[in-house]
């Protein structure tokens, strides 16, 4: 090992082919050296190869085959395939970054809770909204009691690929049940809109989060929430360029209307990095980005882990 | 009384079905807060008048009571259960925006009794419902789909789209003009294309709304262009200027000769006697709305629109001009927000420039 933990591919489509080239251009620690896919004719397999990466059609098979393996697999397929793939993974001991809504193993977003699961086998990295919306459920949440946290994802039709069109409620209770796990929301619910205005819109997210009364009122409460926003816009920067605030966060007294809770409203753009996409599907490079970002703390947690037992 | 000239101008004997959409596109104008009390009044005069189809739900369909919508004061499904026992004759339908309400609602709903699922999506975005279709079939519901927003984009490209809803299940398809902003003709060829692609396998149905003043007249326009499914509320309570009033289409449909089975005096009496009183007022094409319809926005953003005026101090009408701008679809309200602090925002800079 040269330092590098290597990396496979999984699935050579779009959110693949920009994962990889976002560690071929910014990562220091992640090497990918295999492209896997099923179809020999796909686009994805040959720019890999192009690239100097080893592609294949032929699976997991040929994966698990090869020698040596890598210690780090990319799923970038459907749930379905992940999830019929997630023991194989594990079995052949490679830690598995699974981008699709299986959910095998546990929510993970790099700005909140990955440092507690760099030991589990398989990460899940929840849904593009979730990676856009669940830092800020927690900032909030860091400071003041969250008992209902709602979402709104608004991306460009074009960026919708056919998995997210033909299963639109994964997106939708995937996204809810984060903001809760990892956001901490008592409650989550997520709304998703696909939107085909030309030119395409960058993606939006709006959270909305039910705070106690007091915390909406100006005070040290709310300057709290207000700091631990602009704190986790700046984190999740880090690893997702594209990421800001439209508008600082908005805050509203107790309301009639909304069953009398208060809430903290924020705003958020992402636009994306371009590495392979085009910058309006933040959706797409927030989520390439995260797992690229887990690939780089996973390098080096594991070269830490092995450093010690040589020791 | 049978002696008016009209009868035989158009297409007697033409049988049409009217969905009653009071206690969903009208929850918009009553800001979600129908009771259940309401609900069995409204749903006993309908159903005795021979209304067919009632929909009830929250305006922005299942799953819709959130911040970014309006939060329902009664649970939806217990609305949509008081529907169904009040019910004798008619049908229960429900609304379901995937992204918003799930297979799960869905199956809630048909729980309780609804059967009738009406899907919508974005009038280009059809491949999201496939799953919802096939589940409403699943669950032995009648399916209707909902193609939002039609005047944004044209007759071929929306025919395409209902062809992708009729495979994966729709048994009707509705051209829905969700901010009245399609004007005579362009509704009628929204309607005769679908017709023309889906017409052996699957109904047409239209939608319409009163920014522009026009809905009971595209409904005609779309009846004689082949549509046998036609959404109106009673009093016009709906989001916008309103919808199509069930019961101006009833008596009007009457006239024409079409058939629709309903008791036009018995929904005169249910608009005039039952549904007035409750509700706070009337719905009017006033400068917001009809900005809505020349704009073309999406009628439910109305009152967000005038809330969040309130809130920034600036122009409703103004909002919903910018919204028509940026091209914002269903289900985009937090964007009224994000464009409301925008213009308050530039009001505030051009304050700070004028000179002293």
């Amino acid at each position: 090992m040269n330092g590098k933990l290597t990396a496979a591919i999984v699935g050579p489509g779009n959110i693949g082919t920009d994962l990889m080239f976002k560690l071929l251009r910014h990562s220091a620690s992640v090497e990918p050296r295999y492209m896997v896919g099923v179809d020999p004719a796909s686009d994805g397999l040959a720019r890999a190869s192009r690239l100097g990466l080893q592609a294949s059609a032929d699976g997991v098979d040929w994966l698990l085959e090869q020698d040596p393996r890598p210690d780090v697999v990319f799923e970038a397929t459907s749930a379905r395939a992940h999830a019929a793939s997630a023991p194989r993974y594990a079995a052949a001991g490679i830690r598995a970054v699974d981008l699709t809504p299986a959910a095998v193993g546990p929510y993970v977003c790099p700005a909140v809770n990955l440092d507690v699961n760099l030991d589990a086998p398989n990460l899940n990295m929840i849904t593009c909204g979730g990676q856009a919306t669940v830092p800020i459920v927690a900032a909030v949440a860091a400071a003041a009691e969250v008992p209902y946290a709602e979402i709104v994802a608004s991306i460009a039709s074009r960026s919708a690929g056919p998995g997210t069109r033909a299963n639109i409620d994964e997106f939708t209770e995937v996204t809810a049940r984060a903001l809760e796990e990892v956001g901490g929301a008592g409650r989550g619910k997520a709304i998703i809109i696909l939107n085909p205005v030309e030119p395409p819109m960058i993606m939006r997210n709006t959270v909305f989060c039910a705070i106690p009364a007091g915390a909406a009122e100006p005070g040290p409460q709310r300057d709290a929430i207000e700091a631990n926003i602009h704190a986790m816009v700046g984190t999740v920067r880090r690893y997702v360029p594209g990421y800001g605030l439209r508008a600082d966060p908005q805050f509203d007294g107790p309301d009639e209307r909304w069953r009398g809770m208060a809430r903290v409203g924020v705003f958020l753009e992402v636009r994306g990095r371009g590495d392979y996409l085009p910058d309006y599907s933040g959706n797409l490079d927030i989520i390439t980005a995260a797992a690229a970002q887990v690939g780089e703390l996973l390098a080096e947690h594991l070269t830490a882990e092995r450093e010690g037992s040589r020791a | 009384m049978n002696e008016h000239p009209a009868q035989h101008a158009a297409a007697s004997g033409t049988q049409v079905r009217l969905t009653d959409s009071t206690l969903r596109d009208g929850s918009h104008a009553m800001a979600h807060q129908f009771t259940e009390e309401q609900v069995r009044a409204i749903v006993h005069a309908l159903d005795r008048s021979n209304v067919a189809v009632i929909e009830v739900s929250h305006g922005d369909g299942l799953g819709g009571s959130s911040f970014n919508y309006g939060f329902s004061r009664v649970d939806e499904f217990d609305l949509i259960a008081a529907a169904v026992s009040e019910a004798r004759q008619a049908r229960i339908a429900v609304l379901l925006l995937p992204g918003l309400g799930t297979i799960e609602d869905l199956r809630h709903a048909r729980e309780v009794g609804a059967s009738v699922a009406r899907i919508a999506t974005h009038c280009t975005e059809a491949d999201v419902s496939v799953q919802h279709f096939r589940a409403a079939r699943d669950l032995g519901m009648e399916t209707v789909g909902f193609l939002m927003l039609s005047h944004r984009t044209g007759p071929a490209e929306l025919a395409r789209q209902a062809r992708i809803m009729v495979d994966a299940g729709a048994q009707c398809v509705y051209v829905v003009d969700s901010a009245g902003a399609l004007i005579l003709a362009g509704a009628q060829a929204r309607v005769q294309a679908l017709l023309a692609e889906i017409g052996s396998q699957a109904q047409v149905g239209f939608h319409g709304h009163q920014n522009l003043s026009l809905g009971v007249a595209n409904s005609v326009l779309a009846v004689q262009g082949g549509a046998r499914q036609i959404d109106g509320a009673l009093c016009a309570l709906g989001a916008g200027a309103g919808n199509a009033p069930t019961e101006v289409l009833a008596a009007t449909f009457d006239r024409l000769g079409i058939s629709t089975g309903v008791d036009v005096q018995g929904v005169l009496a249910a608009a005039q006697d039952v549904l007035r009183p409750i509700i706070p007022r009337m719905p009017v094409a006033d400068r917001s709305a009809i900005v809505q319809g020349y704009a073309g926005v999406y009628s439910s953003f109305l009152l967000h629109a005038e809330r969040a005026a309130q809130r920034y101090g600036v122009p409703a009408h103004e909002i919903l001009q910018r919204v028509g701008e940026a091209g914002y679809v269903g289900g985009q309200e937090d964007m009224i927000i994000d464009i409301a602090i925008q213009l308050a925002q530039e009001r505030n800079d051009e304050k700070t420039l004028q000179p002293l």
